[in-house]
């Protein structure tokens, strides 16, 4: 696979003392700022989806396979969780904390990951994207066919409140459900970072770039993206177990293509050439999705959209825009101010092209759902009426006016961007 | 008897549909290497396309500009988002068209709304072509196989004899020899494309009236479309052809026959009173199973034949 940027898995920030006991100290901080019911939720699924992005990017990021069915691994192991709760609940089971219950999720997942993984992982690119999607089609058709393990549509409940742990933890309230999470997602981030750091990243790493040579050199490549696949399904079946603990169910969705599809945008707009990228892009995700989908019908457009974008201009992803940078930050911080201005004048014409399609969009939805005939409506504070011809055509122009005003900046940006870094270089040399 | 006849009959046009579908795509990766994920989409769009011009002007105008439009929007995105991606290797072009087939479905739900839309069958086709043991055939099927086979004679026709598809079938293989020749390998390549959806847009237009045009009709097919094409073998049109209709006619037949599993666990000395996932065993049908048939013979494929029925290379 050739990705723009096969920037090395740098985390040199992060790895930093000082950064990595101040990310310590938000986690356990955060939720004490805020008494919001919500926020605390939301805060869960980022921790949820944080681990099951890293984990994610074991295989898109560091092993150069793009999966549409990772969800399959994530959602068996809440399955399986759901499972071993309940019957720890009606002590058909050995009891286990529920502290300790991800792992019994990373082993479940581990386990569809060795089975499914070693027909799935012979090939790599493009083939190995339609057999995952094969994979994630036939178990979606399964659970609605397997009624014992999967409970059909319905799903299957489970209960985290099942006795009284050490430090009279019960997992009842919320809150201790994210301390949960966020110390479960520290443990996964720091022996997924160690995992590309050994021996088999750096393999993994030169069987996505190039497998002939990894071949010549005595290694079986289907055998390294098998245990790469396997690995990544295990954190992901970690992920799927803090989701059953979070959330109490586990419904066929979890296995399906969507929940696939969102967490490859998620990692991909993250970044997938950086370890921090897929970190970056579950936080702003979840986060979008959580406040933004109150406020539009369209979230799901405009997120695809920002993927599409990425794609075709950005496959670096966030990470790979900001760590685009570096090189110049380190040689010269001053000329970074000395792009300000470009940078300035192509974010306020986006900012005018996103106004003129945002409102667009939402007009267009706007009349397209509503049912009653009443056309007044509510965009930017302003309220309109989406029949009338004027609020389309100053949303027409602002577009048309932000698009030429891209087209033109952007190049300018770019320029400004490749003589600093030309400059910085040439710092360096000197 | 006349279960059979039928059933196989449903699953002819079944497989000629999935063959529209797989044809175009199959086409176009074995041309630029690229899997439209969206090819599917195009499909809906077809549909859509078809339910709004025949609101305005019948179905008959709708089957000719339908298509013609699919394909034109197929071309564009193949010339302005697809080639400009293409520098960035095929899992980003692959990551572009999963992107698109997100946002397509979006932008039909925005356009169209979330539920079905009533793109009926013609008045005119809405009538019984032939009844036989008490069991009516609609007219209106008979025409989507017309149509199908039709395209699959022209296509192969176009392919195999004329000029055109003679260059098509070279720049296959040999782009840069057919480049040097004169051709200008990149419109050929933009046309393919703008071809290939458009043959998911007839698919779209003649089926979209039976098998409903709701916005989740992309994603219901797309994933069998692709079966199609790794079973039948990539690059392969007959190979595409044969995986079609076997999925096509299996699909069917398991689903109008119906049989149940319990006579072979009754061999083995199972009975219907069991608990556990035996039960869930015991109780199937081939109903039931129908719609893992396609992925079953994807998995069963991949370990024991990679290539493909008629496929030259492996998957």
């Amino acid at each position: 696979m050739t990705m723009a940027n096969p920037t090395k898995p740098t985390m040199a920030n992060l790895t930093k003392p000082g950064v990595a006991a101040g990310i310590v100290a938000i986690l356990i901080v955060l939720p004490q700022l805020t008494d919001s019911g919500f926020a605390i939720t939301v805060m869960s699924q980022i921790g949820v989806a944080t681990i099951f992005a890293l984990a994610f990017n074991m295989l898109l990021g560091q092993g150069g396979m793009l999966s549409f069915g990772h969800a399959v691994y994530f959602g068996l192991a809440g399955y399986v969780t759901a499972h071993v709760m309940n019957g720890m609940a009606s002590e058909d089971l050995p009891y286990i904390p529920v502290t300790l219950i991800p792992i019994v999720g990373g082993f479940a997942g581990l386990f569809f990951g060795i089975l499914i993984g070693f027909v799935s992982t012979r090939r790599a690119g493009t083939a190995f994207a339609m057999i995952s999607l094969g994979f994630a089609e036939l178990v979606t058709a399964l659970t609605l066919i397997i009624v014992f393990f999967f409970n059909g549509e319905e799903g299957v409940q489970t209960d985290r409140w099942i006795r009284e742990e050490m430090f009279d933890i019960t997992y009842g309230p919320d809150i201790q459900v994210y301390y949960l999470i966020a110390v479960w997602c520290v443990i996964a981030a720091i022996a997924m970072y160690a995992l590309t750091r050994t021996p088999f990243g750096r393999i993994s790493n030169a069987v996505r770039d190039n497998p002939e040579r990894v071949q010549f050199i005595g290694y079986n490549t289907h055998r390294v993206r098998w245990l790469a696949f396997s690995l990544s399904s295990f954190f992901a079946g970690i992920a799927g177990a803090l989701h059953a603990v979070n959330v109490e169910h586990v419904g066929f969705e979890t296995v399906g293509l969507g929940q696939s599809g969102v967490i490859l945008i998620m990692v991909y707009i993250g970044g997938t050439g950086n370890f921090a990228g897929p970190i970056l892009g579950a936080i702003l995700v979840t986060l979008l999705n959580s406040y933004l989908s109150d406020l539009t019908p369209a979230w799901y457009l405009y997120l695809g959209l920002i993927f599409v974008l990425m794609v075709m201009f950005a496959p670096g992803g966030l990470a790979g825009l900001i760590m685009m940078h570096d090189p110049i930050r380190r040689a010269r911080p001053r000329l970074l101010l000395t792009m300000l201005p470009a940078y300035a004048i192509a974010s306020a014409v986006s900012l005018v092209a996103l106004a003129g399609a945002i409102g667009l969009i939402e007009m267009i939805y706007f009349l397209s759902t509503t049912t009653t005939r009443d056309s007044a409506m509510i965009l930017y504070g302003i309220a309109l009426d989406a029949a009338d011809f004027r609020p389309w055509l100053i949303c027409i122009a602002l577009t048309a006016v932000g698009v030429f005003g891209c087209v033109r900046a952007y190049p300018r940006m770019a320029e400004v961007y490749n003589s600093a870094l030309h400059e910085a270089r040439r710092q360096v040399a000197s | 008897m006349e279960v059979f006849v039928f059933s196989l009959f449903n699953g002819v046009l079944y497989g000629m549909l999935l063959f529209l579908l797989a044809s175009g795509l199959t086409l176009i990766f074995s041309m630029m290497g690229v899997l439209n994920f969206a090819h599917a989409s195009f499909f809906m769009l077809g549909a859509y396309f078809a339910y709004q011009v025949s609101h305005h002007m019948g179905f008959w105008p709708a089957l000719i500009i339908a298509p013609i439009l699919v394909g034109v929007v197929g071309a564009l995105v193949e010339r302005y988002a697809l080639r400009p991606v293409h520098r960035f290797g095929h899992v980003a072009e692959l990551l572009f068209t999963f992107g698109l087939a997100f946002v397509i479905e979006e932008i039909v739900q925005m356009v169209w709304g979330k539920v079905p839309v009533s793109y009926d069958v013609p008045p005119s086709l809405n009538v019984t072509a032939f009844a036989w043991q008490g069991l009516d055939y609609s007219a209106y099927r008979i025409f989507m196989l017309l149509i199908s086979v039709a395209i699959f004679v022209a296509l192969f026709f176009g392919l195999t004899r004329t000029r055109i598809g003679l260059i098509i079938r070279a720049a296959l293989t040999h782009p840069h020899m057919v480049a040097s020749l004169g051709h200008d390998v990149p419109k050929v390549f933009m046309w393919t494309f703008g071809v290939g959806c458009a043959l998911a847009g007839v698919a779209g237009v003649i089926s979209g009236n039976v098998l409903g045009t709701e916005p989740g009709m992309a994603i219901q097919l797309g994933p069998i479309v692709f079966v199609v094409i790794v079973v039948g073998g990539l690059g392969s049109l007959g190979g595409a052809l044969i995986a079609s209709l076997l999925i096509g006619i299996l699909n069917n037949l398991a689903i109008s026959y119906d049989f149940s599993f319990y006579p072979i666990f009754a061999a083995l000395g199972i009975e219907r009173d069991v608990d556990g996932v035996l039960a869930d065993l015991v109780n199937l049908t081939t109903a039931g199973i129908a719609p893992l048939v396609p992925y079953l013979l994807l998995v069963l494929m991949l370990i024991f034949r990679p290539r493909g029925l008629l496929g030259t290379r492996d998957v």
